[in-house]
C-alpha cells in the first residue's frame, strides 16, 4: 500500500526533479500539442458564441479544408492559389450550411442543431473522401518537422510555428471582435439573438460570416495538423480531443479555448509520461476528459465561461 | 371510420389510464406482438434475423434506455457505448464465474452492474448541465473502453482480448453460443425488449417519470415543488444504464457472439443517440421507430446499387453511404424535428377523421 502511494505521489515528482530539461521538453511538447487542440477548439467557440450551435462537424471541417488544400496542390496549383481556392471553398461551404441546414432549423432546440451538425459531420466525411480520395496525403508547406536546441532544450520548428500562428490568429480575432463593425454585430448576436435582430442586425449574414471564419480557422488548423501527421481520416477525430478543451475553457470564451488547450495539452503529456506507466499507458484518450470533469465540478461553466445564472 | 374511438366509454379510472385506451390500438399492438412472436420466426430467413431483426431489437432496448435519460430526464449522454460495454463484460464475467446460472438472470445482473457504473458517472450531472454534461459523459465512454482494454481480468486473460459468448441453455434450448439458432436468439431478445418496454412505459407515466419530466423541463422549479434532483437524476442514470447494460450484454451474447472493445466505441453512442432523436425524444414508441430506421438505412443503402445493377467500387459506395446517411439525418431533422413518433401521432389524428375530414 505504502509502495503504491509512493509510486503515485512521490516517484513521479522525483523523476521530474531528477531531469529538469526532460521535464521542460515534456512541458513544451504538451503546450504545443495543447495549442493544436486550441486551434480546433477556436472554431467551436466562434460558432457556439454567435449561433448557439454546438458544431460537432468542426473536426471534419478541419479534415475537409486540409484535403481540399492538398488535393489542389497535388493537381499542380501553387500554394498561394491553392490557399485562396480553399478559402473560397470554405466560404461557399458556410453559405451552403447556412442555407440548407441552419435556416430551416432556426428556433429549434440545441440538441436538434447538435444532431444536425453530426449529420453534417457524416456528410462532409463522405464528401471529402468522395472528392479527394481517401489515401493518406503528405502536406508540405515548407516548415520542416525538425528540432533545434535552445539552452539545451529541444524545440520543434513545426510546433513553434503552430504556436506563433495560434497566437497571431487569436490576436487577429480579438481585434476583429472588438474593433470592427461586423465583430460588434457578432458579439451582439451572441448576447441576445432577438435584441440583435430588432436593432437590424441581419442574423443570416452573421451566421454566414461566423461559419466562414470558423472555416478559415479550420484551414489553419488543417495545415498545422496536416503538416504534423499527414492529411488523413483520423484528423476528423481531433474534434474529440478538442471537446475537453472546450468544456474546460468554457464554450463561449476565445481565451478560454487557448488556456484550456494549454492546460489539457500539458496535463495530458505530464500524466502520460510520469503516471501513464503505472496503469499500463495509453491514458491520453480519457485523461483529458477526467481533467476537464474535475475542473467542471468546481466551476460548472468552465474556466472563462459566462457565469450561469438560473432562475425559475 | 375504422380508426375511431366513438362509442368507447371509459367507466373506470383504470380504463381511462390504460396504456392503450382505444380498442383499435390494443388490437394493433396485439397483432404486432403476435406477428413478432409467431409469424416472424417462421417466415424470416437467417439473414433477416441475424442482420436486421436481432440488432434492431437490441438497439431498440439501448435506445429505450437512453430515451429515459435524455428524452424524459433531459440529461444528454454520450456514454451509451461505455455503459453497454459494462453490461457485456459484466455478463461475460458472471457467466464464466457461475456457469450454471440462467442466462437471462446473468443479463439482468449485468444490467445491475451497468446501473452502478451509470450512477457513478451520473454524479457530475448534479452540477453540470446541458452540453457540458454531454461532453463530460464522454469521459465515461473513453475511460470504460480503456479500462476493458487494459485490464486483462475482464477478458479472463484471453490473449486476443475478445470476449466470447459461452454456450448456455435455457429450458433445454441453446440460447447463446455458436450453436444457438437465430430464431431462438431473436425470441429471447424480443422477450426482453418487450418486457423492458412495458416497464419503461409504466415508469414514465408514473410518479418517477413525472419527476424526470419536471427536472427536464425546469430543474429549479422542480426542486422548489419538492422533486429531489439528486435522487431523480441518479435514478434516471441508474435505470437508463441498466437498460443499456442489458442491451450491451445481448449485443455480444445474442448478436455478435464474440466482441472486443471496438464494438462499443464512440460511434455506438452516437448511433443510439441518433435513434432516440430521429425516433422522438420522450417517446417509448419512438425508440423502436428510431432503431428500426437507423438499422435499416445502411442495409438499404448497401443493397440499392445491387438491385439497380450498378457496380461500384467498395470505397466509393462507402463514401456515398456516408453522404446519404448524413444528408438523411439533416433532412429528417428539418422535416420533423420531433421525430418519427410525432409523425405516427399526426397519422393517427388524420386517421380518426379519414375518410370524412369534416
Amino acid at each position: 500500500m505504502l509502495e503504491l502511494l509512493h509510486a503515485v505521489l512521490v516517484a513521479p515528482f522525483k523523476d521530474m526533479a531528477g531531469s529538469p530539461t526532460f521535464l521542460v521538453e515534456v512541458l513544451i511538447g504538451g503546450l504545443a500539442a495543447g495549442l493544436m487542440y486550441s486551434l480546433v477548439a477556436l472554431g467551436f467557440v466562434l460558432i457556439y458564441k454567435a449561433s448557439g450551435v454546438f458544431n460537432f462537424a468542426q473536426g471534419v471541417m478541419v479534415l475537409f479544408a486540409a484535403l481540399t488544400l492538398v488535393g489542389l496542390i497535388e493537381r499542380g496549383a501553387p500554394l498561394v492559389v491553392a490557399l485562396a481556392l480553399t478559402t473560397a471553398v470554405m466560404v461557399a461551404l458556410a453559405f451552403a450550411i447556412e442555407r440548407v441546414v441552419l435556416r430551416p432549423l432556426v428556433n429549434q432546440e440545441q440538441i436538434i442543431l447538435f444532431m444536425a451538425t453530426i449529420g453534417l459531420n457524416f456528410f462532409l466525411e463522405g464528401f471529402g473522401e468522395f472528392a479527394w480520395g481517401s489515401d493518406v496525403k503528405k502536406l508540405d508547406v515548407g516548415i520542416p518537422d525538425t528540432s533545434f536546441m535552445v539552452w539545451g532544450v529541444q524545440v520543434n520548428r513545426l510546433e513553434l510555428t503552430a504556436a506563433i500562428t495560434a497566437a497571431v490568429l487569436v490576436a487577429i480575432m480579438a481585434v476583429f471582435f472588438q474593433r470592427t463593425r461586423v465583430g460588434r454585430a457578432l458579439r451582439a448576436v451572441a448576447d441576445d439573438h432577438e435584441a440583435a435582430l430588432s436593432i437590424g442586425i441581419p442574423l443570416n449574414t452573421i451566421w454566414i460570416v461566423v461559419w466562414s471564419v470558423a472555416g478559415l480557422v479550420a484551414i489553419v488548423a488543417g495545415i498545422m495538423w496536416g503538416a504534423k501527421s499527414g492529411v488523413q481520416f483520423s484528423l476528423s477525430l481531433i474534434a474529440l480531443k478538442a471537446l475537453p478543451v472546450l468544456i474546460l475553457g468554457g464554450f463561449t470564451s476565445v481565451p478560454g479555448a487557448i488556456v484550456g488547450g494549454l492546460i489539457i495539452g500539458t496535463g495530458e503529456k505530464l500524466a502520460e509520461v510520469y503516471w501513464g506507466p503505472l496503469v499500463g499507458g495509453a491514458i491520453e484518450n480519457w485523461f483529458a476528459y477526467m481533467l476537464a470533469l474535475a475542473f467542471l465540478l468546481v466551476r460548472p461553466q468552465g474556466l472563462f465561461g459566462e457565469k450561469i445564472i438560473e432562475r425559475v | 371510420v375504422i380508426y375511431r374511438e366513438a362509442g368507447q366509454f371509459k367507466s373506470t379510472y383504470a380504463s381511462d389510464q390504460a396504456v392503450f385506451p382505444i380498442l383499435q390500438d390494443r388490437v394493433i399492438a396485439g397483432l404486432v406482438l403476435v406477428a413478432a412472436v409467431i409469424a416472424v420466426p417462421l417466415v424470416a430467413n437467417e439473414y433477416w434475423l441475424q442482420a436486421v431483426l436481432i440488432p434492431f431489437l437490441i438497439y431498440a432496448l439501448a435506445a429505450l434506455g437512453l430515451n429515459l435519460l435524455t428524452g424524459y430526464a433531459g440529461q444528454v449522454s454520450l456514454g451509451t457505448g461505455g455503459f453497454m460495454a459494462v453490461g457485456a463484460y459484466a455478463a461475460f464475467k458472471i457467466t464464466s464465474a457461475f456457469p450454471g446460472l440462467n442466462i437471462v438472470v446473468a443479463f439482468l445482473l449485468a444490467g445491475l452492474a451497468a446501473a452502478l457504473v451509470g450512477v457513478l458517472f451520473g454524479i457530475p450531472s448534479l452540477r453540470i448541465k446541458g452540453f457540458y454534461l454531454a461532453v463530460a459523459t464522454l469521459a465515461a465512454q473513453f475511460f470504460l473502453i480503456w479500462l476493458f482494454n487494459k485490464v486483462a481480468w475482464f477478458t479472463n486473460y484471453a490473449s486476443s482480448g475478445t470476449i466470447t459468448a459461452p454456450p448456455r441453455r435455457m429450458l433445454g434450448i441453446m440460447v447463446t453460443g455458436p450453436e444457438a439458432t437465430a430464431p431462438v436468439r431473436y425470441l429471447v431478445a424480443l422477450g426482453l425488449v418487450a418486457l423492458f418496454a412495458v416497464i419503461a412505459k409504466n415508469l414514465v407515466r408514473g410518479r418517477v417519470g413525472r419527476s424526470w419530466m419536471a427536472i427536464r423541463d425546469r430543474d429549479i422549479a422542480a426542486e422548489i415543488i419538492g422533486v429531489r434532483p439528486l435522487r431523480t437524476k441518479l435514478l434516471a442514470f441508474a435505470i437508463s444504464s441498466f437498460f443499456c447494460g442489458v442491451a450491451g450484454a445481448e449485443y455480444v451474447f445474442l448478436y455478435l457472439g464474440s466482441a472486443e472493445t471496438l464494438a462499443f466505441d464512440i460511434n455506438v453512442s452516437f448511433l443510439v443517440l441518433f435513434m432516440v432523436i430521429i425516433g422522438g425524444l420522450g417517446s417509448i414508441l419512438g425508440s423502436f421507430l428510431g432503431a428500426a430506421f437507423i438499422v435499416m438505412v445502411p442495409i438499404f443503402l448497401t443493397n440499392v446499387p445491387h438491385l439497380l445493377g450498378l457496380a461500384m467500387p467498395v470505397a466509393l459506395q462507402k463514401q456515398i453511404e456516408l453522404m446519404v446517411f448524413g444528408g438523411l439525418i439533416i433532412l429528417f431533422l428539418i422535416v420533423e424535428p420531433h421525430g418519427l413518433a410525432r409523425l405516427w401521432q399526426i397519422t393517427k389524428e388524420k386517421l380518426r377523421l379519414w375518410p370524412f375530414p369534416y
